[in-house]
């Protein structure tokens, strides 16, 4: 017992020089920084269109790079391709197991994979022969169920699972590349930076993992949530990570200084957030939460500026366009609403 | 219907919300506060009257009060409460909302907060309806009778022991003074109402799927465990970090600079498609257009990455690059991306072939690289796989960001693009316009109009007779679902890129709207797919576009279609190829791992094969002594003297010089 109490002697003060070579480069606080810049004032987004034909809960939702389409996932066993300024359906495909929890949409906009308590990734091909979609391969390795996707290129996928491994496939031959273990808890969620070169996770451990994907190694983990953290996003510049909480709060962390910048809460906010995602510039931040709301946050000035009220239930999954032109929300009201 | 087991219960029901059920609590505290909190009065009932009844505005106004929000905000909040179970109606009680009105409401007692951590079990709930049938028979609602008969189905063994209970609480509820009892029954009531919902209400319980790791477990912490945590911990301390303040600046620069670029802080010119409906927007942005808007090109000075990744940007750094001899660059980094985002199969010959491309000495596209990395990177070829080139790239990346870049943007030749940019006028519409544009609303095209689209197209080329070339030129070019790109001899000026973007293995698809319907695109894109790429062995394919005279496009074809097209390739061997939305993903698809059938010995190690989709009756016959000039040429190896073969429809097909 000795021994495991001088590693964890160890360990401590390992995690203290941590610490205080992170407030070594601190010289400066966002809140400071920001301080000269303009504010932005009410954002006011409508709802323009939505998207009805689910019949179950929305578990998430993914735009194309094409901003015009966009996949949504379904508790009724449907994955559904909508085309975003008609509302018309694309596809509809029905999916082997109904309890989809994840999908993402492909750069290229051929593939489309989810996946769920199945423990499996499903990836199905949009540009079939005779224009049937059909399952092209199922990734099965995870202990766990998969909650989210995210596609690298038609040829590679990363998956986040419940049994707190991330995953990089290889899909044409349908085995597992790099397996990223370190998480002590289910990942909930994850990213991929701009230039494909790192991802993030978030997992129930309340910390989240910076990831390099070619050394297959964790390069970073930021802790300071106090539960659960179930949505994850990249700043658009690729140097800063948005994480959004059980405990009703966002954090934005430095990836190059290493360290929490600022939380986004507000006392008058007591749920849970379920699903983030940046605006274009970075200014703001659109965080769904399960009070039904969406709140739009100034990331600069951390200060709420909008409110999307619309849905009927939790919000789900938020997804900004690539565009940024539009924002589209899922909900497990079974709507799915653009807003802009 | 699942069965609860409720040995297995790990507390998940609360877990994802106890942060939040805290914070209820909290507010809940200060809101019962005798003096600071909601005024209270006394509920009269017929007779009786009991104590501590709160209105829903009340209530409203104190939320609004004490967060300084406005009274929409406050009213969701105090629903929110009411739907956890803080709360509860008196009237309407199986509506879990505030009404902004004199409705009545009451503190839940916190027995049955549920924070209260023990599992809301159907025994209670069994209990609870068997004793509200005692109480007065038929009483219970439709849905609750079902619950009650399912209950009784499955509980059937411990039935006598359900109705005994049930006997037992309402012989003592009896027992209690009349307010007390019925406080009791109201508070009961409410808590059924939220943790066994009418069918088609929001449950405030839901928490959606269970979290695999079982929250209560105790992590045993090996020694393993804390030196894995050490070994990561030194790791990290040991990494670079970068200032505080140059990294917030960059933040803050970053938002800055594309604020006029966000469409939910700026104005989008000339106008919002979302909301006038009107999509000029979308089509002067489109991928490839022949002049870009000014807002496309100011975002190329807003960093290396942005320039590379636009096409049109790309094209036109391009042909800056070739006037200072300096292509090369291009051409490796392009190569490189391919390289990585590419199919595994065709991976090490790729890898072979820009080696002998870029790298190796004497190499016909040298890239200048430091002998560092040359080294890791020669070695690393020994073994291929995607990242091999790493290295390499990022030190031409940076060459190119550094110096190329900068007289780029500095340029006369940018200066005149961004001269003679778009910048489009706001659109001022009328009410009658906009209605008028919202019924013309014409959706994306789904795949199956496109394919639709190409058949007819390729009918047409068919179907026009006489064969003229420059028809059929158009023909041969790889339209994104049938060729895969041909890697035939390149003079130094213009090399062939490997970046047409292929998908592999899948079977021929449509190609996405613009490149589909825009010819010009597909113009624009082969001129790109033309350069960088196959040299050395290989004959020289076409130079830069626009360059060639028609005479010698024509004897290329020739060449090209008699090379490449024997009768075996001459239908649609719809090889598995398409093009990914083009150009929507910076990531360069693979070629195609297919050997041509056709190849003659000399063609080893072509990495780039065309496969024409030409109909039978539009053979073209080539003339003989221009094949045997051709074959002493090709086998001249070594050295960059071939005569050029030119892509017959890099300059046939017409292009603006904006690539």
């Amino acid at each position: 017992m000795g021994e495991m109490e001088q590693l964890r002697k160890e360990a401590d003060s390992l995690k203290d020089q941590i610490t205080a070579a992170r407030k070594a480069v601190q010289d400066s606080t966002l809140q400071e920084a920001a301080a000269s810049i303009t504010v932005v004032g009410r954002v006011q987004l409508k709802t323009r269109k939505t998207l009805r034909g689910h019949l179950a809960k929305i578990y998430a939702m993914h735009w194309s790079t094409d901003s015009k389409l966009c996949v949504s996932a379904s508790q009724d066993g449907k994955l559904i391709v909508w085309d975003s300024i008609t509302t018309n359906k694309v596809n509809a495909i029905p999916l082997k197991s109904s309890w989809v929890m994840t999908c993402a949409y492909a750069p290229s906009g051929n593939l489309v994979a989810c996946g769920g308590l199945d423990n499996m990734c499903s990836i199905y091909n949009l540009k079939g022969k005779d224009g049937n979609v059909k399952v092209m391969r199922e990734l099965a390795a995870h202990t766990g169920y998969l909650s989210c996707c995210r596609f690298l290129s038609d040829s590679e996928i990363i998956t986040s699972s419940g049994d707190c491994t991330c995953v990089l496939w290889d899909i044409e031959t349908g085995t597992q590349k790099t397996v990223f273990a370190g998480h002590q808890g289910d990942c909930m969620s994850l990213a991929v930076s701009p230039d494909f070169k790192f991802f993030i996770s978030g997992a129930c451990d309340f910390t989240a993992k910076l990831w390099d994907i070619r050394e297959a190694s964790c390069r970073q983990t930021f802790g300071g949530h106090e539960s659960d953290i179930n949505a994850i996003g990249f700043f658009p510049n690729g140097n800063a990570v948005i994480t959004g909480s059980d405990d009703a709060t966002c954090k934005l962390y430095d990836l190059r200084a290493d360290q929490e910048l600022i939380t986004y809460q507000d006392s008058g906010i007591m749920c849970g957030v379920t699903s983030l995602a940046p605006s274009v510039s970075g200014r703001l931040l659109l965080a769904g939460y399960d009070d039904f709301n969406v709140n739009i946050w100034d990331a600069l000035k951390a200060e709420r500026v909008g409110v999307l009220a619309g849905h009927d239930n939790r919000v789900s999954c938020i997804g900004v366009s690539s565009d940024g032109m539009a924002c589209c929300t899922g909900s497990w009201d079974s709507f799915l609403k653009i807003w802009n | 219907m699942t069965i609860r087991n409720a040995i297995r219960d790990h507390g998940q029901r609360y877990r994802p919300r106890m942060v939040c059920l805290k914070k209820a609590e909290k507010v809940l505290l200060e809101m019962q506060d005798p003096r600071t909190g909601v005024k209270s009065q006394p509920q009269r009932l017929v007779i009786t009257t009991i104590p501590h009844a709160i209105t829903g505005e009340d209530i409203i106004a104190w939320l609004a009060d004490r967060f300084q929000v406005d009274p929409q905000e406050a009213r969701s909040f105090g629903s929110m409460l009411v739907a956890l179970g803080y709360i509860y109606p008196l009237q309407d009680h199986k509506r879990l909302v505030i009404k902004p009105d004199a409705s009545l409401y009451r503190f839940q007692t916190p027995y049955f907060w549920p924070t209260q951590q023990w599992p809301v079990e159907d025994t209670d709930y069994a209990i609870y309806l068997a004793k509200r049938n005692i109480r007065k028979k038929g009483i219970l609602e439709l849905h609750e009778q079902e619950q009650y008969n399912r209950l009784h189905k499955w509980m059937n063994h411990k039935w006598d022991f359900i109705v005994m209970q049930a006997k037992e609480q309402y012989r003592a509820a009896k027992e209690r003074k009349k307010p007390d009892r019925v406080v009791f029954e109201c508070q009961e009531r409410a808590y059924w109402v939220v943790h066994r919902p009418p069918p088609g209400t929001v449950s405030g319980m839901d928490y959606g799927l269970e979290r695999r790791i079982d929250p209560n477990a105790d992590e045993t912490k090996t020694p393993d465990f804390y030196e894995r945590i050490m070994i990561f911990t030194q790791q990290s301390i040991m990494r670079p970090r970068v200032k505080s303040s140059v990294s917030i600046g960059a933040l803050v620069k970053y938002c800055t600079t594309y604020n006029s670029h966000d469409p939910f802080l700026s104005k989008c010119l000339p106008s919002n498609p979302w909301l006038t409906d009107d999509v000029t927007l979308w089509s002067l942005n489109r991928l490839y257009v022949d002049v870009p808007t000014k807002m496309r090109v100011e975002r190329w000075t807003f960093s290396f990455g942005e320039l590379l990744s636009d096409p049109i940007g790309r094209d036109g750094f391009r042909l800056f690059l070739k006037k200072e001899f300096s292509s090369e660059n291009l051409a490796f980094w392009e190569s490189c991306e391919d390289l990585k985002w590419g199919a595994a199969a065709t991976m090490k010959e790729k890898a072979q072939q820009i080696y002998k491309t870029f790298l190796a000495r004497g190499a016909p596209r040298w890239i200048n690289i430091d002998g560092k990395t040359m080294e890791i990177t020669v070695s690393g070829l020994r073994h291929p796989h995607r990242y091999v080139l790493d290295a390499a790239q990022t030190h031409i990346y940076m060459l190119m960001k550094k110096d190329k870049y900068g007289r780029y943007i500095k340029s006369p030749v940018f200066k005149d693009t961004m001269k003679k940019a778009i910048a489009p006028e706001e659109h001022k519409f009328t009410d009658a316009q906009l209605e008028q544009n919202a019924r013309n609303r014409r959706p994306s095209l789904s795949p199956i109009i496109l394919r639709q689209q190409e058949e007819e197209q390729r009918a047409k080329m068919a179907a026009s007779a006489p064969v003229d070339i420059t028809q059929l030129c158009r023909f041969t070019t790889p339209v994104p679902h049938l060729a895969v790109y041909s890697g035939i001899t390149d003079s130094p000026s213009a090399t062939a890129s490997p970046s047409l973007p292929f998908l592999a293995h899948t079977p021929a698809c449509p190609s996405p709207i613009s490149v589909a319907l825009d010819s010009n695109s597909a113009s624009e894109r082969r001129g790109e797919a033309s350069e960088g790429g196959a040299e050395g062995n290989h004959e020289a394919r076409g130079p830069a576009r626009g360059s060639v005279s028609k005479s010698r496009v024509a004897l290329s074809l020739r060449r090209l279609l008699k090379r490449g097209c024997t009768p075996s390739t001459m239908f649609a061997s719809l090889s598995p190829k398409c093009h990914s939305a083009a150009g929507t993903s910076s990531r360069i698809q693979p070629i195609s791992p297919d050997e041509p059938s056709q190849a003659p010995p000399r063609r080893i190690g072509n990495f780039f094969q065309i496969k024409v989709d030409i109909p039978p009756e539009c053979r073209i016959y080539p003339i003989e002594s221009e094949d045997e000039d051709e074959e002493s040429r090709a086998a001249s190896r070594g050295g960059v003297g071939a005569k050029e073969i030119i892509c017959p429809w890099e300059s046939l097909t017409p292009h603006n010089g904006t690539g």
